[in-house]
């Protein structure tokens, strides 16, 4: 089947199969590396993407379903250098592993677009579907409310 | 180590200001991991040609195996090869071989591998994989460690006693007792008489699971020269490469003919330590010679066919003086070490060595007993043991403390181990920061200001636990480091502790610039290869940061000494007058003369007839610690000295419980730890706020269970849950101690897995302060509030 989508602001043309998952066709076949395998089954949000700019779990959509969306990825945020986010992340010790990284990046994105000055329950709420298993989550909350308006709450 | 290398560098450079130890560098890992750029196993190409593995696994705990049809498979659209047992009938493990690569006779656990597909994809291997029939003999399994060690329970492994392991193994001839290691010390019977207050009882720890977020994944590649390269997500690349190269040696491997890869690991936890399913995909692509074969675990398979942290039974006995002094620990661990021990064996023997807990204890009577069972092979998780025995020990600690009218925080510091008091098995206790870390700790939770909630259907509660553990290695587990200077005076260094995610590199970076005056982002130090990278033994045991520490320090007091020697031969200043600043060789006598490295370091320095001197720098260090040994004796424990020293700390929480539906919430949460010195103080926190959050998810909700045929029933994120962002403390307080270990790079000891130990108890401690409640066993669920709760109010 035809799927036409773009992809970090660029267009492809793939031919894929209905079975196929966003994640799969992101990975193996544009080689798009940041969104990962964690769990297949839509539990532990590594594989996060943005769909039009709403946050997804790409092991659960089909390929198909993506067709005319544009897709964003980290690696599409990080062409012209840091975002104030991932400069916070860094800050602040916000990942160890870097496994979860990625998705957890592109759910703050997408909450900080939402809503740029969000509260620590806020924060949690955006990212209750990500799991990480390295850093607690308190590093990775505070560059997040750093990143807001307010800078703090 | 001798009194001459102790303090290397403090020695030499005086009391000179730290400017890059001791600073919260940015880690040098981060471009890479914010920006997409790491790259994991699983994100490596390896062309059209990768061929896809999917294993056959025993849905029983204990069977014969019959048959194996792999007829239909082999004939199955897309596949290459399959193989079983017979195709690799050799043994492999860590510290005891105990098992084969594939199930030969017998299945022992629910998911054991059986045969193994390749095809050219996933779906092809995976499908190919269901037409393989094996015939089984259905066995009654052992589930309870209790029963396995029951007088006439079968056993698992009747060839015991054949099997090859490490000299301070002892396992039980005709029993299901794979190691049985005690500890002798003093008249136990005697203080136990003479103690004014005993008291006694049972704990039980579940199994759990480490859930780094990413699957094991391995790609195994055997080339048309014989050559076998192997990229795993590993914390343990050069131990891989031996097991690989002895467990296949009949093939005709040598250790230089095996070669492991291993980028960026998406978490270990102690999961993706020594070698699992790992050897699988080595051995698939033998049998596909040209072919690289991924093999990548299900996040199912991730839960059953992993090590898993071992369940515990732990029969306490603790005596005591009315004036609160500890005078006997008799301490029994049962350990459910599953189906094969070989890494877990050594958990159950660490733990063994130091079940009296962090205290001065002059009567010991240790038994940790490693007993096979038909549930997944146990292995090593954060905290090695300790994290499991400390529940009952600190629980038992403050009832005892309350039994003779003692504040709880009073009877640890009266007890406390401090430095030379004697251990358990005869060695000394290094420096340490205990007391401190006791009143600091104390005074971040208001120790002994009771609180009152507003909520009057909530109750307030406070909890304080101690916690120490040395690393559980091997005597003579070694580190080593290469360092090379660039022309610009930049560095790369490589080494083979693996960067699990807690800063490992940035902090060996810290400790060469430190002495190379080099600023931290001019370093570089590069993932293991073991073609290229020196030895490493694994990244386990919290051991990396003084062991690969003092590697790396030593690779750069060496390129130091080149440097200077370099500046001798050509302006005739005296080595000891020389020192690094800012990049530059300057000189004590001459303040004029100042060298940049980047002048020299590869090119070297042109003399007045016009030859050149020097060229470039490069360097190695290692280290092992030349001063334990693990020779004791069987039946006491006493003689060796298998521990190189302790990293001790204290945890404390302030929690709220809904006294109807006993829902917990952690409102503040305090965590001490000494690091001897904090080579970077916000990664040390780190290592606090996660290791914690992952203690606390182990004693309020996370749970193994298994049905009656030793079948784990909830392999996977909905039903065996994580914490996510809201399942954290209201406040977390990372208090760093730092009593210097005389022998560790600027004084610096591991931290990492420390910082979850104390969790379990220290909820166990503050529910009962709260509730009046004591529960036993863990985890301390919510229900189980609840019904302790009812029960209460029932008597």
């Amino acid at each position: 089947m035809d799927l036409k989508i773009k992809i970090n602001g660029e267009d492809w043309t793939l031919d894929v199969a209905p079975a196929d998952t966003l994640l799969d066709v992101l990975r193996e076949r544009v080689g798009t590396k940041s969104p990962k395998i964690g769990c297949e089954r839509g539990d532990c949000g590594s594989c996060t993407v943005l769909i039009d700019g709403r946050s997804v779990r790409s092991c659960l959509v089909l390929a198909v379903e993506a067709d005319g969306h544009e897709i964003t990825t980290v690696e599409g945020i990080s062409y012209d250098g840091l975002s104030e986010l991932q400069t916070l992340f860094l800050e602040n010790n916000s990942f160890q592993c870097g496994f979860c990284t990625p998705g957890i990046v592109l759910s703050a994105t997408e909450l900080l677009e939402q809503n740029p000055n969000p509260t620590r329950h806020d924060v949690q709420e955006a990212l209750a579907g990500n799991l990480c298993r390295c850093t607690g989550y308190e590093p990775i909350i505070d560059a997040v409310l750093a990143a807001g308006d307010g800078g703090s709450e | 180590m001798t009194p001459t290398d102790t303090f290397l560098f403090e020695a030499e450079s005086g009391n000179k200001d730290l400017e890059s130890v001791g600073t919260p560098a940015v880690r040098i890992d981060g471009r890479d991991k914010i920006s997409g750029a790491a790259q994991f196993v699983d994100d490596i190409d390896f062309g059209p040609g990768l061929l896809h593995a999917a294993i056959v696994e025993s849905p029983h705990a204990y069977a014969r195996i019959i048959s194996i049809d792999t007829s239909e498979a082999e004939k199955a659209e897309g596949v290459v090869r399959v193989a079983t047992g017979t195709d690799f009938p050799y043994k492999f493990g860590m510290y005891m071989e105990d098992r084969y690569i594939f199930a030969q006779d017998y299945v022992r656990f629910v998911g054991e591998q059986v045969a193994g597909v390749v095809a050219r994809t996933h779906r092809e291997a995976v499908q190919a994989a269901k037409l393989i029939k094996v015939e089984y003999e259905v066995l009654t399994p052992l589930l309870d460690p209790r029963e396995a060690v029951a007088q006439d329970a079968d056993l698992i492994h009747p060839d015991l006693d054949d099997y090859t392991h490490v000299p301070w193994f002892f396992p039980q001839t005709n029993t299901n007792i794979a190691h049985l290691r005690k500890i002798r010390k003093g008249d136990t019977e005697k203080a136990f008489a003479e103690a004014d207050y005993v008291l006694e009882d049972t704990y039980t720890v579940p199994r759990y699971a480490h859930c780094a977020i990413e699957p094991h994944v391995t790609v195994s590649k055997l080339d048309f020269a014989d050559r076998l390269t192997v990229w795993t997500a590993s914390q343990s690349p050069h131990t891989q490469r031996h097991l690989f190269a002895e467990a296949l040696a009949p093939l005709g491997f040598t250790h230089k003919d095996v070669r492991v890869i291993t980028p960026y690991v998406g978490g270990g936890f102690g999961g993706k330590a020594g070698v699992s399913m790992e050897i699988l995909g080595a051995a698939l692509a033998t049998l596909v010679k040209g072919r690289p074969v991924k093999l990548r675990w299900t996040r199912e398979q991730e839960f059953y066919n992993t090590y898993q942290r071992q369940g515990v039974v732990a029969e306490l006995k603790v005596g005591v003086k009315s004036d609160g002094e500890i005078t006997a620990v008799e301490h029994k661990l049962y350990w459910d070490a599953g189906a094969y021990v070989e890494y877990g064996a050594n958990v159950v023997n660490a733990a063994g060595l130091s079940a009296t807990g962090p205290y001065r204890v002059p009567n010991i009577t240790n038994d940790s007993l490693c007993i096979y069972t038909n549930l997944p092979p146990g292995g090593p998780y954060r905290g090695f043991g300790y994290s499991e025995f400390h529940f009952g020990l600190e629980s038992h600690m403050d009832r005892i403390a309350e039994a003779i009218g003692m504040d709880p925080v009073e009877f640890r510091r009266k007890n406390a181990i401090v430095e030379g008091d004697e251990l358990a098995y005869g060695a000394h206790m290094n420096p340490s920061g205990m007391l401190e870390a006791i009143d600091r700790t104390a005074a971040a939770i208001d120790w002994g200001v009771e609180e009152e909630s507003d909520n009057p259907n909530t109750v307030i509660g406070k909890g304080i636990s101690l916690f120490w553990k040395a690393p559980a290695m091997p005597p003579n587990s070694s580190s080593a480091s290469f360092l090379k200077f660039n022309e610009d005076g930049s560095i790369n260094i490589t080494v083979s502790g693996m960067e699990l995610g807690q800063g490992y590199l940035t902090v060996m970076a810290q400790i060469a610039a430190e002495v190379l005056s080099v600023p931290v982002d001019k370093i570089r130090v590069e993932t293991p290869d073991t073609d290229r990278n020196p030895y490493e033994w694994q990244t386990v045991a919290s051991h990396v940061t003084w062991s690969s520490g003092l590697a790396v320090e030593k690779a750069a007091i060496e390129a130091r000494a080149k440097i200077f020697d370099v500046i001798h031969q050509v302006y005739g200043y005296e080595d000891d007058s020389l020192y690094l600043e800012d990049e530059k060789v300057k000189c004590r006598t001459d303040p004029s003369f100042a060298k940049s490295l980047s002048d020299f370091v590869i090119d070297g320095i042109q003399t007045e007839d016009g030859t050149w001197r020097g060229g470039p720098i490069v360097a190695s260090g290692k280290f092992m610690p030349e001063f334990t040994n693990a020779n004791s004796d069987p039946e006491t424990g006493q003689g060796g000295h298998p521990n190189v020293h302790y990293t001790v700390g204290a945890t404390g929480v302030i929690l709220e419980i809904d006294k109807e539906t006993g829902r917990i919430w952690v409102r503040k949460a305090a965590l001490a730890v000494d690091a001897g010195r904090a080579i970077n103080p916000d990664l040390v926190k780190g290592q606090i706020t996660g290791g914690l959050v992952q203690g606390l998810a182990t004693v309020l909700y996370e749970d193994m269970r298994f049905d009656e045929g030793g079948k784990l029933l909830n392999p996977n994120f909905t039903d065996y849950k994580i914490p996510t962002a809201f399942d954290i403390p209201d406040e977390i307080i990372p208090i760093i101690v730092e009593v210097p270990q005389p022998d560790g790079p600027f004084g610096a000891r591991g931290v990492g897995e420390h910082t979850m130990i104390g969790a379990a108890p220290v909820i166990a401690n503050a529910v009962y302060n709260a509730l009046g409640v004591r529960i036993k066993s863990m985890p301390i669920t919510q229900e189980k509030v609840a019904m302790a709760i009812i029960e209460k109010s029932e008597n």
